[in-house]
């Protein structure tokens, strides 16, 4: 192929050798004495290992340089015009030489409500400005989205590149003990907190409630790294329920359940998983979508940390029923912990013969692969995760063609959420009609909801469809101090605003869907009176606008606007501009409703409109000033 | 191209040579067409392919023997195409026995394993293309070399059907149209063959002349015939041969021995200036009317945008004033006149009206009537059971190495070829400017050039048995040690074809372009006078002054 490579651009043997983890062994040199070769489509074949690869130069040399691009470029067939394109799409990777040690700082909403703007602003004293060199040029650090962590705000991941890289999240964290982290080095601790586990499913550390978990169940009374305390409480037992049932029977059982997809779309997942078992065309692929990522979100986290064997399991049994060789779980890059969590249970589960050539002897095969995404927001929206693990942008595809069809490698493809995925093994062990028993007619089984900001008990919380937004917040301990609830986010920046009128709300698809509200993501995140909306509503608006791909234009140009309009209605107080700008507001929402080709621009404005008109945050301002 | 399933690319880098036509072979990759890549070096064509076979130069006819042993070994050979289609199978057999896969890596240099897979692939293949260019075709050998591509087609039944075929890639657009239209020396229009009274006469009736029943000359014999002194006077149209034949300080010396030489062209090249007459030639795609025919035996019409520019004419109206001037009424006629008569004797044109190619967008030979839709793909006769027409005989080659042999005076294989974005001596390409152009270089393998202690870009001399030229080194570890590599688009500057032999094959008259014997020599330090000195006289007794009868 004729790469064009980057003239003058040699790669270092460090960059050689970080590539050879992931790439093994590159044509030596005396291999361009050979008299033959093979690369076409073996060599383009490994495009998928496009995102690998610049990970692998970004943890262990700390950034891609032209050196680096080159390398990739020879070993991978990709131009390195085209593998910048890749490279720069991503928000962990670096293309330009920087610190080994970098802070991520959250500043997203929930840790704006913890302190995270206090803490950037001591950084800043201390470190200088983000983004520049400290300390000797050995530490930097970035304003960070959500980094998931809302239940333990504010948030920092610490990442260090390097011979052996480390990855730690700070969470909460506090100036000093950063910067002792950030000078000494990230240690990620090697056993298993209990206690951490405790305090973020706060249900399970209640005798009371605890027997009434199930996606919970094992969350701080079961040691996640161990296989066997797995199979004592019952693990594995699903899979080998699946295979007495037979593919159908096991789509049977998902079907009778009802279950809906937990990422947000709400769609059934029975039928996705017959129409990937009988899409015709060969292979399939199995997919876990844990690019969790949505502002506010944080509940699949805590099921990959906590109870990562239920996961792998689940996975295995979808590769069963749909009749899948290779399950991929893509894990967004800000959760060192839950995939180093996950990574060992697939190791555990390959040695014991759960994965493998012959799954629990039973003739058929199925092996999981971890990717990990790369700081990309929209990488959650399932073509554009396809995308990312074939080695291009993480851009959203047009559909039709739907993933069933035509998905990861243009093949028929299942792509569910963690939380899904985790319902699978419950549904098998229960049957599909029991399971059904639980929640409402059409949202069966439970749910896991992320409360966060100002409540009492912030953490994950299970409970059956149909509880309502009340009988939660009191669960959870209610709002702390002698504060009012000013609003509630429901199903994170993708979903919408409520207030304490509508804690009557109950919590099911279809009566949210009727409020005109989603349950999205589980989010729940409160903010009382002194929270300074307008604010949190810029914060929205800037994470959309930086994380649009910038694919296709009503969301590339539309999330501009909409964060300018926003800017003008906070700052500028002509009371005509205003009114035009509620307007535009209005006229740039539903342009990205109807024309953007994927969730992030259809949803981009959702919570903003619903805040401004459910807390009348700029007419009731605006009216006495006409007035007047 | 397209509904392939394996595409067999031997001596063609077709990526630079013929980029449009490649753009159909990277759409058979994107189905999942496999490629095979034959060529010495490994070009950016054999990096798109899956496999790459780098055979020592000249050693093409042994692979493809080797190649064709492997497949009859294994079983692998189509016996019912062969027994229904094809002729002289035993004697082939017989022929290539010989070559095992250790005689074939001895031979080319290629792993037996390398062999034994791509002949696997070949014959396994259930579509397969087999596509080549001026790497099979310009050696002395060359026409055995296509016989024994040829064979190993007819060997798997790789031909006649869609998909699967002989694709000898043209360089121009119209080359294939050139020969349709009699240049060749045997041949009139429509493939007639003009030592045949039957097929020639029909041309004497309508033309009202005699026409000679014997074969012409071909370029490489026209020049012998120069030498012999038995042709003083040439017409030159369209071609450029003091600079693209190979031994070209010879071939300007021959030049400037005519008693007349006339140039037709559109610029003044290199041998115009050389000229008596020069007749300035129109530009056939928009000053002309007229018609192309592509490799694929396509007839596509060329219509007149635009008047030639000052006294440039028509080629169609310099001939017949031509004609005119020398005592026959040939009139004035216009493109369609003469297709129309083209038609009335070419069996092949006679069904292309200008109509149709018009409202069809141009038909493939042969359609011998109005209600014929023309012949995309020439050879499914092969397939009719019984077989229509004549079997496709085999026929036996046997492998020939270089004339040109190694040694330890000439230790280097110069091969020569072209790049992207020049086309042939410069005449079409030099005048513009590409982002991609570089100068002309002497391209080595970076082992060679240490060995030579040779920096990147440093001039050198490079010297063969007929002459010497300067160029700079340019690394490229795609070659191998002992290969070099250097193009003639830039003659005018660094003039490769005094390298060239002109040992020719004597079938088709092309030379040996792709394999000649060189040295590479530093250049001596200007501060050495003594060196220099040494270097002024070697440089005297080889550069520019032709070195005769050598390699003959």
């Amino acid at each position: 192929m004729d790469l064009h490579l980057i003239p003058d651009a040699i790669p270092t043997a460090a960059e050689q050798a970080a590539l050879d983890r992931v790439l093994g062994h590159g044509i030596a040199a005396d291999d361009t004495l050979s008299r033959s070769l093979h690369q076409g489509h073996a060599l383009r074949s490994q495009r998928h290992l496009l995102l690998p690869a610049l990970q692998a130069l970004q943890s262990h040399i700390g950034y891609i340089s032209p050196g680096g691009m080159n390398a990739i470029s020879t070993r991978l067939g990709v131009p390195p015009a085209e593998a910048h394109a890749v490279a720069s799409f991503y928000a962990l990777l670096s293309l330009t030489p920087a610190p080994p040690v970098v802070a991520h700082v959250c500043d997203d909403i929930a840790c704006r409500c913890a302190g995270a703007l206090s803490l950037c602003d001591s950084l800043e004293r201390r470190l200088g400005p983000a983004g520049v060199p400290a300390a000797d040029g050995r530490v930097t650090w970035h304003r960070s989205p959500c980094l998931g962590q809302c239940d333990r705000a504010p948030a920092v991941l610490v990442q260090q590149a390097g011979d052996t890289p480390a990855e730690l999240v700070l969470a909460p964290a506090d100036t000093p003990t950063l910067l002792q982290t950030l000078l000494e080095g990230p240690t990620p601790a090697s056993s298993w907190d209990r206690a951490a586990a405790l305090r973020a499913a706060p249900q399970a550390a209640d005798p009371t409630q605890s027997a009434t978990l199930r996606l919970l169940q094992r969350v701080g009374h079961v040691d996640p790294t161990n296989l066997d305390a797995y199979r004592a409480s019952g693990g594995y037992a699903a899979l080998r329920q699946a295979i007495n049932l037979g593919p159908d029977g096991v789509i049977r059982e998902v079907q009778d359940a009802r279950l809906m997809g937990r990422g947000g779309a709400a769609f059934p997942t029975g039928r996705k998983w017959q129409d990937v078992a009988r899409a015709t065309a060969n292979p399939h692929y199995v997919i876990c979508n844990a690019d969790e990522s949505e502002p506010g979100t944080f509940k699949d986290r805590l099921l990959m940390e906590e109870d990562p064997y239920a996961l792998v399991e689940a996975v295995t049994i979808a590769g069963y029923a749909t009749g899948s060789a290779r399950g991929y779980i893509y894990v967004r890059n800000e959760y060192p912990l839950a995939t180093s969590r996950l990574q060992h249970a697939i190791d555990q589960a390959h040695l014991r013969g759960f994965l493998g050539a012959n799954v629990m002897g039973e003739g058929f095969a199925f092996d999981i692969e971890i990717r990990r995404g790369g700081g990309a927001y929209i990488c959650g929206e399932e073509t554009a995760l396809f995308n990312s693990i074939e080695g291009f942008r993480g851009e959203p595809r047009n559909k039709p063609p739907f993933p069933t069809i035509s998905g990861l490698f243009r093949k028929p493809t299942l792509v569910n959420n963690v939380e899904t995925f985790c319902n699978i093994p419950l549904i098998l062990r229960a049957g599909g009609t029991a399971y059904a028993a639980v929640g409402t007619s059409n949202s069966t089984g439970t749910r896991l909801f992320c409360l966060a900001g100002h409540i009492a008990k912030p953490g994950v919380y299970e409970a059956p469809f149909g509880i309502t937004l009340r009988e939660l917040i009191t669960l959870a301990g209610g709002v702390p101090g002698d504060h009012q609830i000013q609003a509630i986010l429901l199903g994170g920046a993708a979903g919408t605003f409520v207030t304490a009128d509508d804690l009557d709300l109950r919590l099911t698809f279809e009566d949210t869907r009727a409020a005109g509200a989603s349950l999205g993501s589980g989010v729940v995140m409160l903010f009382n009176e002194t929270v300074d909306m307008p604010d949190i509503l810029l914060r929205i608006a800037a994470f959309f606008r930086d994380e649009s791909c910038g694919q296709c234009v009503p969301c590339r140009v539309g999330t501009v606007r909409q964060q300018e309009a926003l800017q003008r209605l906070i700052h500028n107080h002509e009371p005509g501009n205003r009114a035009n700008d509620l307007v535009l507001l209005h006229d740039v929402a539903q342009v990205m409703r109807d024309a953007s080709i994927c969730g992030l621009g259809q949803t981009a404005s959702g919570a903003i409109l619903s805040a401004i008109d459910k807390l009348d945050l700029f007419q009731t301002q605006t009216t006495p000033e006409v007035t007047a | 191209m397209e509904h392939t399933d394996l595409v067999l690319l031997w001596g063609s880098n077709a990526r630079e040579t013929h980029p449009i036509f490649f753009h159909h072979v990277l759409r058979a990759i994107n189905n999942g067409a496999r490629m095979i890549a034959v060529d010495p070096r490994r070009t950016v064509s054999a990096q798109w392919a899956d496999l790459w076979l780098g055979l020592d130069v000249g050693s093409d006819v042994a692979l493809a023997n080797t190649m064709a042993r492997e497949i009859i070994h294994a079983g692998l050979a189509n016996t019912a195409f062969i027994e229904n289609a094809t002729s002289d199978f035993d004697a082939y057999r017989a022929a290539v026995e010989p070559y095992t896969l250790e005689v074939g890596e001895r031979i080319t240099g290629v792993p037996a394993d390398a062999i034994r897979e791509a002949a696997h692939a070949y014959a396994r293949a259930d579509r397969a293309q087999m596509c080549w260019t001026l790497g099979i075709t310009e050696h002395h050998n060359g026409v055995d070399n296509v016989l024994a591509l040829i064979n190993l087609s007819l060997l798997c039944g790789h031909v006649g059907r869609e998909g699967s075929g002989l694709n000898p890639l043209r360089g121009q657009n119209n080359v294939q149209g050139g020969g349709d239209m009699g240049a060749i020396p045997n041949r009139l229009p429509g493939g007639n063959d003009l030592t045949i009274d039957a097929e020639r006469e029909p041309f004497e009736r309508v033309w009202g002349t005699k026409i000679p029943a014997e074969r012409g000359m071909h370029l490489s014999e026209m020049f012998q015939a120069m030498e012999a002194g038995t042709l003083r006077t040439l017409y030159v149209v369209g071609e450029n041969p003091a600079q693209s034949e190979a031994d070209m300080g010879h071939a300007i010396h021959l030049l400037e021995g005519l008693d007349h030489l006339v140039v037709q062209d559109m610029f003044l090249t290199r041998t115009a200036a050389l000229a008596d007459v020069v007749l300035p030639a129109s530009a056939s795609w928009c000053e002309a009317e007229g018609t192309v025919t592509s490799s694929e035996r396509r007839v596509q019409r060329v219509r007149k945008a635009l008047d030639p520019p000052g006294e440039a004419r028509d080629d169609l109206q310099i001939i017949c004033d031509l004609a005119n001037r020398l005592g026959y009424d040939w009139g004035a006629p216009t493109a369609e006149q003469v297709w129309d008569e083209l038609r009335s004797l070419s069996t092949w044109h006679a069904g292309m009206s200008y109509a149709r190619l018009e409202a069809l967008g141009g038909l493939h030979w042969p359609c011998p009537s109005e209600d014929h839709p023309g012949s995309v793909i020439l050879h499914d006769r092969l397939w009719a059971t019984p077989r229509v027409g004549a079997p496709a005989p085999f026929h036996v080659v046997e492998h020939s190495p270089p004339v040109e042999a190694l040694s330890s005076e000439f230790p280097l294989r110069l091969t020569t070829g072209r790049r992207l974005d020049s086309f042939n001596t410069g005449v079409q390409t030099g005048g513009y400017s590409s982002p991609l152009r570089r100068t002309e270089s002497v391209d080595m393998h970076p082992a060679d050039a240490q060995r030579l202690a040779i920096a990147d870009g440093e001039r050198v001399l490079v010297t063969s048995r007929r002459g010497a030229i300067e160029a700079p080194v340019r690394l490229d570890d795609t070659l191998r040690p002992g290969l070099v590599f250097m193009t003639f688009h830039f003659q005018d500057d660094i003039a490769t074809n005094i390298l060239t032999i002109d040992a020719t094959d004597p079938k088709s008259g092309t030379a040996e372009f792709k394999a000649a014997a060189v040295r590479i020599d530093k250049l001596p330090d200007p501060r050495d006078t003594q060196a220099t000195e040494r270097h002024e006289t070697l440089h005297d007794q080889l550069a520019g002054v032709p070195a005769g009868g050598e390699g003959k």
